[in-house]
């Protein structure tokens, strides 16, 4: 028998997780250690679920502690269980099966439970709390059965949530008892940005609204609010807040007023007893986020392990951040001001960025950042440290990089010179310490460290700080990741900043780029000449002169290389229509060249397979014969415009939409873009030609036409943001032509629009097209172009081909093969 | 993968294959033979060199790839060769080779060494 202590721990929550884990790391063998957990599965981060709702995370990338994990930790663990009674006096736990576990040392990690407003309805189907994995699966059911959904609630919490069923589909609105949004971490102006962000992310609010009732027979139907409104619903999320969970100790006995009052060791009313997270109420305070649990998790592991029996817990700062793609928004410390306090706000309402820091003495006291939120974490360390910012307050608001250049200090040095226990992770909990120890140990690039230490692997916020690490580590070795990435490893410049170079400095050839901007190699590589290549020629249509040697291999040979050497030529077929004629000729083709194979496309046109090299121009000038012109199926470039049947033939169609789509190609074809790119026009809002996953999609309603950006069918499916809605055929194509042109001026080569979207944002291509001059001068612009680039390359090659020379073998060597091709080409 | 392999004729045959000027500039022509296409290549710098054309990954077509330097990035998967030694080198060094043949130009025409 040894006589380990034994330490039973209620909750395998995050505060569960963590305790057992801080206990570990400071001692792993002088005790016994079980958990016991009311959900039947390993620990995970609960504010990830948001992401996981949302779909950009599964369930296995947020889980933090897993079975294996306890086992391989020797922790006994009761998942599934729940507990039945504390027994103070025997010192056990008795769990609803009937079995008791002893210890001696208890700790509550109970977390809390979300409040449910006793609304009439509130028992209805379809009702639901956003709080845990089950929550999670009722609502992504519910999503994927469409509809509507309205999320009671308009904090954190509710956001996310709103967010995550809107990415998924929904009708998604927030009904909120207060004027603004968030407004425990958020002023006034950040409230309103917030909401106008989220509009464009789909969610509707609804704010200074009280609801009444939730409406329905046996399912949710809808929310009705006291000013009369009916809210539609098939679902029906309550977040409005959280309430710690508290009965196992009340029926214990322990004392327990909000929460679990705790002293500042973490100890209850019974000295065997503690209590971290949630269900804890220490110094009056109650906290609902995740700094406050690393903080309570690590004074009581220094306690009961006794590596600082003295170490106590005063309360935490607080910082949020929402978790909704692409929306930056930072709170923390005193934002909203109060006596004394002195504020410092920025806003730049072009670019959507707002940023308020609050000085109460000298000292920052509180921070709200919207738009751009990188500087969050500096803040918040300036707030805990509490020094004085007298002599940096002139440029505080222009965040770390500004100030620090400014007062001649080396960003690197401060975070030199952090004592190894500051935190720099506070999602998962990771020091300073542990973070150089990883990188010393050969983690030596960002993703390494995520990997071992899960530093900056959750919210990212501390991604910055690690960078800093990494320098101040590795010094000359780390190749920083920040700031603009190289375009490749011929040169230090990023895209953008090469082609602004180009247009700035008149650039017109690769050689005089590589030249003006000290390329390392003497003629660049397959990944940067490509790229130049295109920049040259959307920067100078007219004058600069095409580098085939700069192409990939699709686009030099005008058909689209396969696995086995041999190529595909799809030829174009407007707006995915064909004749008998064509089709004949296609036939011909395939008979006359042995096609193997002729297949639809996903873009609705033929592709003839396993055409050999040779015979490439012969095939185009038979299908050049019928009329028909290059496909581009190859290409960076326009490929397919995807169009239904539209009011001409479908009972449901409201305009023209092959027509459109008929159009649109004959405007676009041809062009050069950093990418490929794909069209598509649909008839009605049933969305035959999927309108919504193309690059520029148009989806045709009674009054117009709906005009859709940014989507992808790709690797990583993005559906479309929409653009704007207009009420003729002229403006739908007025728009796709600047839009065109603003992607192709503006995206790095080989980013698609989904990207590039996400990477300038789609307010910024808003405020472009939407400002009538700026539209006007990208169609000029592409216009121009078009009369370059519109040329059709099968046209242009069919008949001055001299296949011996391009298509064909520099000479045979081959077994009877004769030899006098060889001195024909002398 | 052995390192740079050449073909190993058992006496070599010089064959004039045709002239400098019709390989492309940064570009490449292919020589039919028995044993494969091999690929001649012409860099930036007027140097002439050649290897058989088949990436040692899958197969591809090596004289429809970039030329850039010394080296000539396949069109399948972009891995990347020298032309000097037919190593693959970046991300993909020491994962394969393609054998190089010998070349020279005389009077301004190829030669490749053959049996």
């Amino acid at each position: 028998m040894d006589n380990k202590q034994r330490i039973v721990v209620i909750g395998a929550g995050m505060a569960g997780g963590r305790i057992v884990e801080e206990i570990l790391k400071r001692d792993s063998s002088s005790f016994d250690i079980s958990i016991i957990g009311a959900e039947a599965c390993a620990t995970y981060d609960r504010i990830q679920l948001s992401p996981v709702l949302a779909g950009e995370k599964s369930f296995d990338d947020i889980v933090t502690h897993s079975d294996a994990w306890y086992d391989a930790n020797g922790v006994k663990t009761h998942f599934g269980y729940w507990v039945q009674s504390i027994d103070r006096v025997a010192k056990q736990v008795v769990l609803h099966d009937g079995q008791a576990i002893g210890y001696d040392h208890l700790i509550l990690a109970t977390g809390s439970d979300p409040i449910r407003l006793p609304l009439p309805g509130s028992d209805l189907q379809g009702v639901v709390a956003f709080r845990d994995l089950h929550d999670v699966d009722l609502m992504t059911r519910a999503a994927n059965a469409g509809g509507e959904a309205v999320v009671i609630g308009g904090g954190l919490l509710g956001l996310e949530a709103a967010y995550g069923l809107a990415k998924r589909g929904m009708k998604s609105t927030v009904i909120h008892l207060v004027d603004v949004l968030m407004e425990r971490q958020l002023d006034e102006a950040a409230g309103r940005l917030l909401e106008k962000a989220l509009l464009e992310r789909g969610v509707i609010s609804v704010l200074s609204a009280q609801s009444e009732a939730i409406v329905g027979e046996t399912h949710v139907e809808g929310l009705k609010l006291k000013d009369g409104r009916v809210i539609p619903a098939s679902l029906l999320v309550m977040a409005v807040g959280i309430r710690p969970h508290v009965e196992p100790a009340k029926s214990a006995g322990l004392t327990v007023e909000r929460g679990i009052v705790v002293d500042d060791q973490m100890r209850t009313s019974d000295p065997s007893i503690f209590a971290v997270g949630e269900c804890v109420q220490h110094r009056g305070a109650c906290y609902g986020l995740v700094a406050p649990i690393w903080d309570m998790c690590r004074t009581l592991a220094d306690v009961l392990t006794g590596k600082n029996p003295d170490a106590a817990y005063y309360g935490s700062e607080l910082a949020t951040r929402l978790k909704v793609s692409g929306v930056d928004l930072y709170s923390a410390g005193q934002f909203n001001g109060g006596e004394g306090c002195e504020d410092i706000v920025f806003r730049d309402p072009g670019r959507g960025v707002y940023k308020r820091v609050v000085v109460k003495d000298n000292k920052l006291v509180g921070t709200v950042l919207f738009g751009e939120a990188a500087d969050g974490a500096w803040y918040f360390d300036l707030i805990k440290k509490g020094e004085t910012i007298a002599d940096i307050r002139d440029t505080l608001i222009f965040g770390q990089a500004v100030t620090e250049a400014l007062a001649g200090v080396d960003p690197n040095a401060a975070v030199a010179a952090w004592p190894d226990d500051t935190e720099v992770c506070g999602c998962n909990g990771v020091t300073k310490g542990t973070v150089v120890e990883a990188i010393c140990g050969g983690a030596d690039n960002l993703d390494k460290v995520r990997g071992c230490t899960k530093a900056s692997a959750s919210c990212g916020s501390c991604t910055g700080i690690v960078e800093q690490l990494l320098k101040v580590t590795l010094g000359d070795a780390f190749k920083a990741q920040t700031g603009p990435k190289p375009m490749c490893k011929c040169t230090e410049h990023g895209h953008q900043h090469v082609r602004k170079a180009i247009i700035e400095q008149g650039l017109k050839t690769i050689p005089d780029v590589m030249q003006a901007m000290k390329w390392t190699t003497p003629d660049g590589c397959s990944s940067c000449r490509p790229a130049l290549n295109y920049y040259l020629l959307c920067a100078w249509p007219r004058e600069y002169q095409d580098d085939p040697r700069s192409r990939f291999v699709n686009e030099r040979n005008h058909a689209n290389i396969q696995k086995d050497g041999t190529y595909s030529v799809v030829p174009r077929m407007w707006g995915g229509v064909t004749s008998a004629k064509e089709l004949r000729a296609i036939a011909d083709v395939c008979d006359k060249f042995d096609v193997p194979m002729v297949k639809v496309t996903g873009g609705q046109r033929l592709d003839l397979f396993g055409i050999k090299k040779a015979d490439l121009p012969a095939v185009w000038a038979d299908l050049n014969a019928a009329g028909m012109v290059s496909g581009h199926a190859y290409a960076k470039a326009l490929r397919t415009v995807k169009t239904c049947v539209g009011s001409e033939w479908c009972r449901f169609g409201t305009q023209d939409s092959t027509g459109l789509g008929i159009k649109l190609e004959q405007d676009t074809w041809g062009s050069w873009m950093p990418h490929k790119f794909k069209m598509a026009v649909s008839g009605c809002p049933r969305n035959c030609a999927e309108a919504t996953i193309k690059d520029f999609g148009i989806v045709c309603v009674d009054s117009g036409y709906e005009l859709h950006v940014g989507g992808n069918a790709g690797i990583h499916l993005r559906g479309t943001d929409l653009l704007c809605k207009v009420a003729t055929e002229a403006e739908a194509r007025d728009y796709s032509m600047a839009f065109v042109q603003l992607y192709r001026e503006d995206a790095w080569y080989l980013e698609r629009t989904a990207p590039w979207i996400e990477r300038v944002g789609l307010e910024f291509v808003k405020t472009q097209l939407f400002d009538e001059e700026t539209r006007a001068d990208l169609k000029a612009r592409f216009l121009e172009s078009q009369a370059v680039f519109q040329v059709d390359p099968w046209a242009e090659h069919a008949p001055k081909s001299e296949p011996a020379k391009v298509f064909s073998p520099l000479a045979d060597l081959r077994e009877g093969t004769s030899q006098d091709h060889i001195t024909e080409t002398a | 993968m052995n390192a740079n392999v050449t073909l190993n004729w058992p006496s070599l045959n010089w064959i004039d294959v045709g002239a400098a000027i019709d390989v492309p500039y940064q570009g490449a022509r292919r020589v039919d033979t028995d044993l494969g296409a091999i690929a001649v290549f012409r860099t930036v710098d007027n140097e002439y060199y050649a290897v058989m054309d088949k990436c040692p990954h899958k197969g591809g077509p090596l004289s429809e790839g970039i030329v850039h330097g010394r080296h000539i990035a396949c069109p399948l998967h972009n891995w990347s060769f020298s032309l000097q030694t037919g190593e693959a080198v970046g991300a993909d060094a020491g994962k394969g080779c393609t054998p190089t043949v010998p070349l020279k130009i005389e009077n301004e025409r190829i030669f490749l060494g053959m049996r």
